[in-house]
């Protein structure tokens, strides 16, 4: 089963171990990562579940819909390359190892 | 015996949320959520709509066991809340035990409107709210071919959206003037019913459904109407709106009203006691609102947890919630309901659209189809209280991102 690290806005490291096609968001809620809000519970339609993704990782995950793409332009720490939705970013073999940055904020 | 702490009663995502921020404000004393479900609190949005297609539960929790546990949250399952003490500060359970509390947090939530209508016991007759239900619907309707939803509501019209996707005939039946009716202005109410006849999808409005019809052994054949069509079905879902969870709350001897009566601080008239989410009646500032939605269960629950903790917060929200229904997301800002001037921007080349609506002149919110960027832009001018007015919004080419930056 794949991992992902989530790294804090402070640095903290916290990984843990996904199973195939549950998504990014939902593994930080389920073990109560903090950092990660999750609003709409996987919508993508609140802006506060945002995470950086690590950048060689960027190209491995399935590309933000338009939806997405016009949600990433509303979150509430800045927009840089790497950012996605982590609830639209389902886990998957591909993506073991998957470093996620979270922000300062998300609301 | 341990010292009482803070007791819980549903395991819903108010409830959960309540124990969570508690933790997080680092109070000590034990917290017990009191559920009468029988898994851990869970999401309840997309039983309407994702769960449908995969049933993934995995998907819906909110905190596995080991997080809870790690925070030192108890969560008694499948277990009623008979009565509560106010006098001893106990709540009797079902299981014969009980629970002493310092204080009380309501997050009893909200069941299905019942219908008073004949042949609701046929077999194939369902309703919506909790996971057993959704699992039993779920199942129920990958054997049915067509569908018959009492309803024109959020879920009524999300479970119609994903029926239809899935190939299934469905016909939905309203009984008000028009879908929606009580949730959303007459435009987006029109653009959704025209988004979803597009779709296949028959919806009928200002018609009540007269009683189920039904086979001898019991099986559903369809709907009869008041005006005496029927409606072929397989399945009925009865979707019919839903009503508070107060009984428990009116059996205390505390009040209650369109749910349980609270203060500015969400506190019932019981200093101990308190209450959060689907099932409150509180006040806010054009009077007394009761909100479904995950944003109003959640804030309150914050909102109690940091009274709870010494504070002596008013609550206060500007209000948003959404509805998937099948490709289409609507999204609402602000309190829409009551709008008495509402102005409409849509392009007739895609099915997005934002409604912006006015009450005496003033800005009150925005309503938006597949529109999520103007829903957040929406959402942050609502937050400023700048006493925005029509004249603001009736430039047609000014987008409301540009309002927002200007708005400062």
């Amino acid at each position: 089963m794949p991992k992902v690290t989530f790294v804090s806005a402070d640095g903290r490291e916290t990984t843990l171990t996904a199973q195939n096609g549950q998504s990014v968001m939902q593994v930080a809620m389920v073990n109560g990562v903090e950092g990660i809000v999750a609003e709409c519970g996987g919508s993508a339609m609140c802006a506060t579940c945002h995470v950086y993704v690590d950048t060689p990782f960027v190209h491995l995950a399935a590309p933000a819909s338009e939806i997405e793409n016009e949600m990433l332009d509303c979150v509430a720490s800045q927009r840089r390359p790497g950012s996605r939705l982590s609830c639209q970013i389902q886990m998957s073999d591909a993506l073991d190892g998957l470093r996620v940055f979270l922000p300062e904020t998300q609301q | 015996m341990t010292q009482p702490g803070v007791v819980i009663i549903g395991g819903g995502q108010a409830g959960l949320q309540v124990a969570l921020s508690l933790r997080q404000l680092g109070f000590d004393k034990p917290i017990q959520i009191v559920s009468d479900e029988p898994v851990l609190p869970y999401q309840r949005p997309p039983l309407s709509k994702t769960y449908l297609a995969d049933g993934n539960f995995d998907q819906l929790v909110l905190r596995g066991q080991a997080a809870l546990d790690a925070q030192q949250v108890d969560v008694l399952l499948a277990t009623r809340a008979e009565a509560i003490d106010r006098k001893a500060r106990s709540v009797s359970l079902s299981d014969g035990r009980t629970l002493p509390y310092e204080h009380l947090v309501l997050a009893t939530g909200t069941r299905p409107r019942r219908l008073p209508l004949a042949g609701s016991d046929l077999q194939n007759v369902h309703e919506l709210r909790t996971l057993a239900q959704a699992e039993r619907l779920r199942t129920a309707m990958s054997a049915a071919a067509s569908i018959a939803i009492v309803g024109g509501g959020f879920i009524g019209l999300e479970v119609a959206a994903f029926a239809r996707s899935a190939g299934k005939k469905v016909t939905v039946i309203e009984a008000g003037s028009r879908i929606l009716e009580r949730s959303v202005s007459a435009a987006v109410s029109a653009h959704l019913l025209q988004l979803h006849r597009r779709d296949g999808i028959e919806i009928r409005y200002r018609i009540g459904a007269g009683r189920i019809l039904g086979t001898a052994d019991g099986r559903v054949t369809g709907l009869l109407l008041a005006d005496d069509a029927v409606v072929d079905a397989d399945l009925v879902l009865l979707a019919a709106g839903a009503v508070p969870n107060d009984d428990l709350a009116r059996g205390a001897g505390l009040q209650t009203g369109n749910g349980i009566l609270v203060d500015t601080a969400l506190r019932t008239l019981d200093p101990c006691i308190w209450a959060v989410g689907d099932c409150v009646d509180f006040p806010a500032p054009r009077g007394r609102l009761r909100l479904e939605s995950v944003q109003n269960a959640v804030e309150q629950a914050k909102c109690v947890a940091r009274n709870i903790v010494g504070g002596n917060e008013a609550f206060g929200i500007v209000p948003w919630f959404w509805s998937d229904q099948g490709r289409y997301k609507l999204q609402i800002a602000g309190l829409t309901a009551g709008a008495d001037d509402v102005l409409v921007r849509k392009t007739e080349d895609s099915d997005r659209l934002a409604a912006i609506c006015f009450r005496d002149g003033t800005f009150t919110g925005v309503e938006t189809v597949n529109a999520p960027a103007d829903h957040m832009a929406a959402r942050t001018l609502l937050a400023r209280t700048t006493g925005l007015t029509r004249k603001d919004f009736e430039d047609a080419n000014l987008d409301l991102k540009s309002l927002v930056g200007s708005a400062t």
